[in-house]
């Protein structure tokens, strides 16, 4: 791992209290060496590109199980374009079809973890795909 | 680190406990059957609050249903009934659980998703169109808007001609689970507490055979609890509501009785059955030695279970069907009043018609077929559930007493106490599940590819159609009564009197859900969550 830690912001879209997991895979980054910031809930897309560009994150993981995300996704991947924030590689999981991922993945998700994803599944993803903090490339 | 909810063991429950390898009399050293037990239908009610449980009557099939408009979710309530469903269950979509209407910008993308959108009364006489109010019970999952839908409800029920005095349900109306567990919080914890004791003190003055609260351990354990910590935390909250109405000035066995709790039904089977009959016994002896109270029916923990939703899994969904018809039993071997059997594709989306039919069947083929009901609490006496009965009774009362001493549950919430258990034992689990300490048939062991199940999809449509009928709604009432009752209503909350007759004048005038919470929110302000992980 690189000297500086990658930084993770860890949102939650969509109306939904459902916290369990973006909770659990907040603990399970830190301990894995990340430094993890958590939104809260019930955040929109403006609140979450803003946090990540303000606490300068190199991965934003979304969590949402409320079904809103074919909405909320867009308008987030959309809202990082605009403010130049386009190279924060972006993760989501919850409750999220199968048929829904294609769609996600072309609008630029890098990955979308389905339930039953191990939290070991997700770190091992962000260390292979996500090489060294932003600032340092 | 030696606190943690699950040792190292192979022979643990779900929770982490340790279970031996054989019970005899010797666990159950100077157990006395009078005072442990008692008969059926007799204090302390370890056995069921009935003589005869479901000889007398079998438990309410109500399956929690909701999605899209209230025109679809009225066909499905259609179905359900004709199907032989006893009981309605409603799931509001996102919005109306937070009170926001459709139109909000927050509302976006979430209209009639996750249950049925319900704006006003015009989208409530739909909902119960063609439903005979005075026969069929109905229970509403709301939260901090549940006196306003509750107002809503009663609204229809006079349109129907049915008098508030027989008609017969259940709102959640459990704000502090909300706190703790699922996080659909709007007002801060003490106007929430006062609307709470609202409903209590109107319902039972004027709708007797409401339930005007479910004490819900069931979100508390979705959010990953422990079984004790469900049990501990859920009557720990009913302690919390008995006293600030009792602060009131109510009296207990007025309100008491139609105080119901809700419990989740989980995979490890004993340890479910000890808990429904461990918290009965808690709160028997709660009621008459903590609060004196003198009706029988202030003892009876009467309580309505839903299988776990968590437990079920993407993976080879059929198998499902499975672990619902074993959680289930355990609410039935347990006593549960009510009951709602998950469908085996929730995890994708809200059930088909099919697998909602499957999880009815489910019950019915438990209540017919297996021959559990024939005699009340089978299991009573058994040495491993008398055992673990008592241990989790133990269990629980060092916890409540532990929430006693921080000064009630509204302090231990502010101090995040129940919160952070509860985040503690999730990620623990998570680590078990991960090092295949748990097992998960599917996920962690046994895995094959499986095919992708129908689901249910709600269409674009549905958010079109609500938004165009919340507009009509809002040209052809009566705006100028609507904007005198909620003036009414706010100096009503700033003057600290009971809101129920102010709620039911608003919604009679068609005031949207979201124009009567943003007149309680001026008053009340708005709940922030300390964000902790």
């Amino acid at each position: 791992m690189a000297e500086k830690k990658l930084r993770v912001l860890v949102a939650k879209p969509g109306l939904d209290g459902h916290d369990r997991g973006a909770k659990v895979i907040c603990r399970s980054l830190r301990d894995a060496g990340y430094e993890v910031i958590y939104t809260g809930l019930r955040r929109t897309p403006e609140e979450i590109v803003n946090a990540a560009i303000q606490e300068d994150v190199d991965v934003i993981g979304l969590s949402i199980l409320s079904g809103a995300h074919n909405v909320l996704f867009p308008k987030i991947m959309d809202l990082l374009q605009d403010k130049q924030a386009g190279d924060i590689t972006v993760i989501a999981g919850g409750i999220i079809p199968d048929k829904d991922i294609p769609n996600l993945e072309k609008i630029g998700i890098a990955k979308v973890f389905l339930p039953g994803s191990s939290t070991e599944d997700i770190v091992t993803w962000i260390d292979k795909n996500v090489k060294e903090p932003l600032q340092d490339r | 680190m030696s606190n943690l909810p699950f040792e190292q063991d192979k022979f643990t429950t779900i929770s982490g406990k340790k279970i031996k390898e054989l019970y005899t009399p010797a666990d159950l050293d100077g157990f006395d059957y009078s005072k442990e037990l008692g008969f059926p239908g007799e204090y302390p009610f370890t056995r069921g609050i009935h003589p005869s449980m479901y000889r007398g009557r079998l438990w309410t099939m109500r399956q929690f249903s909701g999605f899209g408009t209230a025109e679809d979710t009225n066909s499905r309530y259609k179905y359900l009934l004709a199907n032989g469903q006893t009981g309605l269950s409603v799931a509001f979509h996102l919005p109306t659980l937070m009170g926001i209407d459709s139109d909000h910008p927050l509302a976006e993308g979430e209209i009639g998703k996750c249950g049925v959108a319900i704006d006003s009364l015009a989208d409530m006489e739909i909902l119960f169109d063609g439903i005979p109010l005075d026969k069929i019970s109905t229970s509403m999952t709301i939260n901090p808007p549940a006196a306003v839908l509750w107002a809503m409800y009663i609204a229809v029920a006079e349109k129907q001609g049915v008098s508030p005095k027989i008609i017969s349900g259940t709102i959640q109306n459990d704000i502090l689970k909300e706190y703790i567990a699922q996080k659909t919080f709007v007002f801060p914890p003490e106007p929430s507490m006062k609307l709470i004791v609202d409903t209590f003190e109107y319902g039972s003055q004027e709708v007797p055979r409401w339930n005007t609260i479910s004490i819900s351990g069931y979100h508390i354990r979705e959010a990953g609890s422990t079984a004790v910590q469900e049990l501990a935390f859920t009557l720990r909250d009913g302690i919390e509501y008995v006293e600030w109405a009792v602060r009131r000035g109510l009296d207990i066995d007025e309100f008491v009785p139609r105080l119901s709790f809700f419990f989740n039904a989980h995979n490890d089977f004993f340890e479910e059955i000890a808990k429904f009959r461990a918290a009965r016994k808690i709160w028997a002896e709660v009621m008459k030695e903590r609060f004196k109270a003198k009706d029988p029916r202030s003892w009876w923990l009467r309580f309505h279970t839903q299988t776990s939703g968590v437990s079920l899994m993407a993976q080879q969904p059929y198998n499902n069907v499975v672990r619902v018809a074993l959680q289930a039993m355990t609410a039935v071997l347990g006593g549960t009043q009510s009951l709602h059997t998950n469908s085996l594709d929730e995890t994708y989306a809200l059930p088909s018609e099919e697998a909602v039919t499957i999880a009815l069947r489910t019950q019915q083929i438990i209540a017919h077929e297996s021959g559990v009901i024939n005699s009340a609490d089978p299991l009573g006496g058994s040495y491993f559930v008398e055992a673990l009965t008592a241990q989790m009774e133990k269990e629980a009362k060092d916890y409540i007493k532990k929430i006693d001493d921080m000064g009630g549950m509204v302090k231990a919430i502010e101090l995040g106490f129940p919160q952070r258990e509860i985040a503690d034992s999730a990620y623990w689990y998570q680590k078990a599940v991960e090092r295949k300490e748990k097992i998960i048939v599917g996920v962690n062991a046994f895995e094959i590819e499986h095919s992708p199940i129908p689901t249910l999809k709600i269409e674009d449509q549905v958010a079109r159609q609500q938004l165009e009928r919340l507009k009509r709604v809002k040209q052809t009432r009566n705006n100028t009564e609507v904007k005198a009752k909620l003036i009414d209503l706010k100096k009503a909350a700033e003057d600290n009197q009971n809101l129920m007759p102010f709620l039911l004048k608003c919604v009679r005038a068609y005031a949207t859900l979201g124009e009567v919470m943003d007149a309680l929110k001026e008053v009340y302000g708005e709940y922030k969550e300390p964000i902790t992980y």
